[in-house]
């Protein structure tokens, strides 16, 4: 399934989204992961004004390893995502529509993206070099003084992932495990 | 280390005199070895784990999973052809240095010439600052050092050096448990199969699950380090851990976490035990997740 994100998820898009499917992603991405989510979320507690606009944003945790030269970005593939847990309800509070990652998060994160209509998509860890060739330009928007935890703005193309917790809560690798499982 | 431990001591002696003079290394040449050892290792993943994978990628009984192996080989080949790092998370930078008790190293102080290493590697090779200077202030030092380095004293006149590269997403999962004796092999296979079932999806499976067993406390979790990084080719020297490392490598494949976490038969790529021994009151064991980007080179100085 093609998803297009313009620079906003179109508002029905959370809704077909179902556990499971593959997306292809194009267009625009922000790029948040523990250190910029953290000063997000203590942005949006103290009513502070953030760098960027939340609202019906996708936003992609990864931190790219520096571009070579001819290169738009080094390689960028997502990073674990359950460590952003204690930032997950403010930025959804926000308006985030849809987060980018790597692996499962604790029981209550699916609660939080069916609260919010919001979806989690997961990207193939470890393939970074792979995904980096779906980004077409990425410019630092925010915090630069994070380094590669920077807030970028990711233009893409083609990204792959997978819908893993969907806007009902429907979780990918709960039923994963449930059909795989075969010991304890 | 490896080897059944003998029940007596060994005698240090070994030669009948002393060399000499003591064969110079420049630490400057420790510090070319860590560099180059730190971008090819990010660049360049071992055939032994390339193997690994598409050996799985065939075996993988869940479509998905297959896709999955397929893109990680996908992505090693591209990073190896490009010369560009395999994953972003290009890892806090461990250094094993064995120098041998006949060398004398000169021209600067040793652990700085490990961090200049680090330094020079990772910008020569572009590879991510993603080390912070306090663990506490968490501001990023901008030169992905220090690393962490250890040293051994070992019999000869030359140095070995070993650069890993050891992502977080996995050494987040590692666990260490101080078991008692009768805990036994029983709860050696409960705590290991127990720590990768709840890593679960998030340490990058196919996993490589580096076990330690015995010691100290400190030890052990250097020696599941050490078992992270052996060669996926280079089985245990003891048939009887051997056995352990296929029962439990079988066992956890039966999780069926899959690769990525979604759901499969191939968990992981491999467990590899290392052992020490021990005091008479205890067990240590640690668990050292290790993600299938299993980066690690060595050369001799
Ligand atoms: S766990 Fe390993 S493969 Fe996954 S992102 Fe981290 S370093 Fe890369």
């Amino acid at each position: 399934m093609f998803l297009t994100i313009d620079p906003v998820l179109p508002d029905d898009a959370a809704e077909m989204l179902k556990a499971g499917d593959q997306v292809m992603i194009t267009g625009e991405l922000l790029t948040a992961r523990d250190a910029a989510c953290g000063r997000l979320a203590a942005a949006l507690k103290a009513g502070d004004p953030l760098p960027v606009d939340l609202a019906g944003r996708v936003i992609y945790a990864v931190g790219p390893t520096p571009a070579k030269p001819g290169q738009v970005i080094g390689s960028a593939g997502p990073t674990t995502a359950a460590r952003l847990l204690p930032y997950l309800e403010p930025l959804l509070k926000a308006g985030v529509k849809a987060l980018i990652g790597k692996g499962d998060w604790p029981p209550d994160a699916a609660t939080l993206f069916a609260r919010y209509g919001a979806v989690y998509l997961a990207a193939v860890g470890g393939a970074g070099a792979l995904i980096a060739r779906t980004v077409r330009a990425a410019e630092v928007i925010a915090y630069p003084d994070l380094g590669p935890e920077a807030v970028h703005r990711l233009s893409v193309e083609r990204f792959p992932a997978f819908v893993a917790v969907d806007a009902r809560g429907a979780d990918l690798y709960r039923q994963a495990r449930d059909r795989w499982r075969r010991g304890r | 280390m490896g080897d059944a431990q003998p029940l007596k001591p060994k005698e240090p002696s070994g030669r009948a005199s002393a060399p000499l003079s003591p064969r110079l290394v420049w630490v400057d040449d420790i510090r070319r070895t860590v560099a180059r050892l730190l971008v090819e290792a990010n660049v360049a993943i071992g055939e032994d784990v390339l193997n690994a994978l598409r050996q799985a990628a065939e075996e993988e009984e869940s479509e998905l999973g297959r896709d999955i192996l397929r893109q990680l080989v996908a992505n090693y080949d591209l990073a190896r052809r490009e010369r560009v790092p395999a994953c972003q998370d290009t890892g806090l930078t461990i250094v094993f240095l064995e120098i041998g008790q006949d060398v004398h190293l000169v021209g600067g102080d040793l652990r700085a010439a490990v961090d200049a290493g680090i330094r020079d590697g990772t910008r020569d090779g572009f590879l991510r600052n993603s080390v912070v200077g306090d663990p506490l202030g968490r501001e990023n030092t901008g030169y992905n050092g220090p690393g962490v380095l250890h040293v051994d004293i070992v019999p000869g006149d030359r140095v070995h050096v070993t650069v890993a590269c050891k992502g977080f997403g996995s050494e987040n999962k590692s666990r260490l448990k101080m078991l008692t004796p009768a805990d036994g092999v029983a709860g050696i296979r409960d705590f290991v199969v127990e720590t990768v079932d709840r890593a679960g999806a998030q340490a990058c499976p196919p996993l490589i699950v580096g076990v330690g067993i015995g010691g100290s406390f400190e030890l052990c979790a250097r020696l599941a380090k050490q078992a992270v990084i052996r060669p996926l080719n280079r089985r245990h020297p003891r048939e009887d851990i051997r056995r352990l490392e296929d029962e439990l490598l079988e066992e956890i494949n039966r999780l069926g976490i899959g690769p990525q976490g979604m759901g499969g038969i191939r968990t992981a790529l491999a467990v590899n035990i290392e052992v020490y021994p021990t005091h008479i009151a205890g067990l240590p064991v640690a668990v050292n997740i290790g993600c299938h980007s299993n980066r690690h080179m060595d050369a001799w100085i």
